[in-house]
């Protein structure tokens, strides 16, 4: 009796095992399955645009001629861009929190970052869009351009709808992201090395620049590259801030000019495209999609390095 | 003197940083007071309650909690189910790593390629022609709930590694079969974190447009079913945002301000329900 219910036990174990091995599957299978049908629906235009969809500048689905490097660019440079922007500022304010913020303000504070994170992205773009771009195209663009408009990089004329606001509102929402993780990589610092340099009369800021940061640098980096993730796959608040004109950075180098980017290229293009041009689209996502995996593998496996390590 | 130039070095530091942090949180703040201002002028009760056709959002509101409600259906369990394996059987091996790898790469795909997945699969092939396409808020769901897996799994398999080994013993010593073992008494214990887990996952998807827009596209009625087009807050805000007439601009406003206390609200929620954050490592 005793046996048989102990069998009949290992049954439901190993039958529990292969149900969660299959739901595991399932996801695993899901994923594949994206990768594949991103793959198989670019296939057309793969076939027919060859390399010149990664070298051609024109978009143009009557003649049914395909280029995608303006939205690459795009995509690239505001994201590239917004990241380095967001580095100092993520960082200082991770150092306020850990060194000097009072601790009764702490709650509140990484609540706030915690909500910057949160805001969804629609939200970010309607205020970029009715609030910040009037702002800036009087404010900042038109005095920059008086002044300073015979540089190639800040010439006219000033639309609000920009590059250059893309890039405010990426950088923003690329902030919580690095902060986060520095913070948690600071509040790390070994606190006897720390109580050390500080019994031996070195200062806060002295502390920080010669034990907390070169002890979270490669943290830090792989929290930049995850925010460049999330920079570069960025939808929503970029189609509606970014202008949508197709041309930019081979019509001129203005920040202050309209551009696109693979995902405000998709997200306007999609719903009415057909045949050729769905497939380029979805080439579009592709590339897309590899980058936005291979950043995020280096960006974990960093992360998974920092987490090993351990002191220095 | 050296003293006092490293003294004010520090003094410099510290300002510098608080400017910066000052320099963050004015913008978030900033947003939340355009919000709530210009979101509460286009609030009152009709607003809420009826449909677009009347003017209002309400089959927006519930669009999107339906919308949710389905991806939650399909995404919680299946990421409850994938972090159980992960952490209670995939310690190690090739399939494991696998399934981990997929896991956190699930997370770093795009939200709009999770679209576009959706819309491939689903709405291509139910349609009977380009011309007639057959949009569905299922679609969506599929979407975002493949966008929550890797959230709920992650948060699962974290909440459950961390119960120590000593409750696992014990159901082993009193002879407990490992199937419930891990549902009854590890997945029991882990619950709030698995709970926490999908809440965000519900408020991070809540936010979720791109993968609406051309799934679940938009409908000025109440539903009536969920294999039909769907309005949503998201699509809705997008849409009204985009139209340039002052009064659409104003509903999207009244739009993003609900959207805002969802999310807000679950990140409180949470927030007080929880442990303090930054105490822990990764």
């Amino acid at each position: 009796m005793k046996a048989r219910k102990s069998h009949f036990f290992k049954l439901q174990d190993s039958l529990f095992k292969y149900f969660l091995i299959a739901c595991s599957l399932i996801v695993v299978g899901l994923f594949v399955a994206i990768f594949l049908m991103l793959f198989e629906t670019s296939l057309p235009s793969i076939y027919q645009n060859g390399w010149s969809f990664l070298t051609g500048l024109v978009w143009d689905p009557n003649n049914n001629i395909f280029g995608a490097l303006p939205a690459i660019a795009g995509t690239l440079i505001s994201a590239a861009v917004a990241t380095l922007v967001a580095i100092p500022l993520s960082i200082g304010i991770a150092i306020f929190f850990t060194e000097y913020a009072p601790a009764r303000s702490k709650l509140v504070l990484s609540l706030f970052i915690d909500l910057l994170a949160a805001i969804p992205s629609v939200i970010y773009g309607i205020w970029g869009l009715w609030i910040i771009a009037p702002l800036i195209k009087t404010n900042v663009e038109q005095p920059i351009i008086g002044a300073i408009g015979f540089i190639p990089l800040f010439s006219g004329p000033a639309y609000g709808l920009s590059i250059f606001l893309a890039i405010v509102i990426l950088t923003i929402m690329v902030i919580p992201i690095i902060t986060a993780i520095t913070i948690e990589l600071l509040s790390k610092t070994p606190v006897p090395l720390k109580e050390g340099m500080i019994s031996l009369g070195a200062t806060k800021s002295e502390t920080i620049r010669h034990l907390g940061l070169p002890f979270a640098r490669l943290g830090i980096v792989a929290a930049v590259i995850l925010g460049l993730g999330r920079a570069l796959g960025e939808t929503m608040a970029v189609t509606m801030v970014i202008g949508n004109s197709y041309y930019w950075p081979f019509s001129g180098y203005s920040i202050f000019a309209p551009a696109t980017t693979i995902t405000s290229k998709i997200a306007g293009a999609v719903g009415e495209a057909g045949g050729l041009e769905f497939s380029a689209l979805l080439e579009m996502a592709l590339i897309l999609m590899v980058i936005s995996l291979a950043v995020n593998f280096i960006s974990r496996s960093l992360i998974k390095r920092t987490s090993k390590r351990g002191f220095g | 003197m050296h003293l006092l130039s490293r003294k004010r070095k520090e003094t410099f530091v510290k300002i510098l940083c608080f400017l910066v942090t000052a320099a963050v949180i004015i913008p978030l703040l900033w947003i939340i007071g355009d919000v709530i201002y210009n979101g509460l002028a286009a609030w009152n009760i009709s607003f809420l309650v009826s449909p677009v056709i009347q003017g209002g959002i309400g089959n927006a509101i519930l669009g999107t909690f339906i919308i949710n409600g389905m991806a939650c259906l399909f995404g919680i369990p299946l990421g409850v189910l994938t972090g159980m394996y992960l952490s209670e059987y995939g310690q190690e091996g090739w399939f494991a790593s696998m399934v981990r790898t997929t896991v956190e790469s699930l997370s770093g795909i795009p939200s709009l390629i999770l679209g576009l997945f959706a819309y491939a699969t689903i709405i291509i092939a139910l349609s009977q022609s380009a011309t007639d396409r057959h949009y569905t808020a299922i679609a969506s769901a599929l979407a975002l709930g493949l966008m929550m897996i890797p959230l709920v799994g992650k948060a699962t398999e974290e909440s459950m590694r961390v119960i120590s080994n000593d409750i696992r013993e014990a159901a082993i010593a009193l002879g407990v079969p490992k199937w419930i073992r891990t549902t009854r008494i590890v997945l029991a214990i882990a619950k709030g974190g698995v709970l926490t887990g999908s809440l965000l996952a519900f408020a991070r998807i809540s936010g979720e447009t791109a993968p609406l827009l051309f799934t679940a596209l938009f409908s000025n009625f109440w539903p009536t079913g969920i294999n039909q087009p769907m309005a949503s807050l998201q699509v809705l805000i997008y849409n009204y945002a985009l139209s340039g007439y002052p009064n659409l601009v104003t509903q999207a406003w009244g739009a993003a301000l609900f959207l805002a206390l969802i999310v807000v609200a679950i990140n409180i929620i949470v927030r007080v329900y929880t442990k303090p954050k930054y105490k822990e490592g990764f």
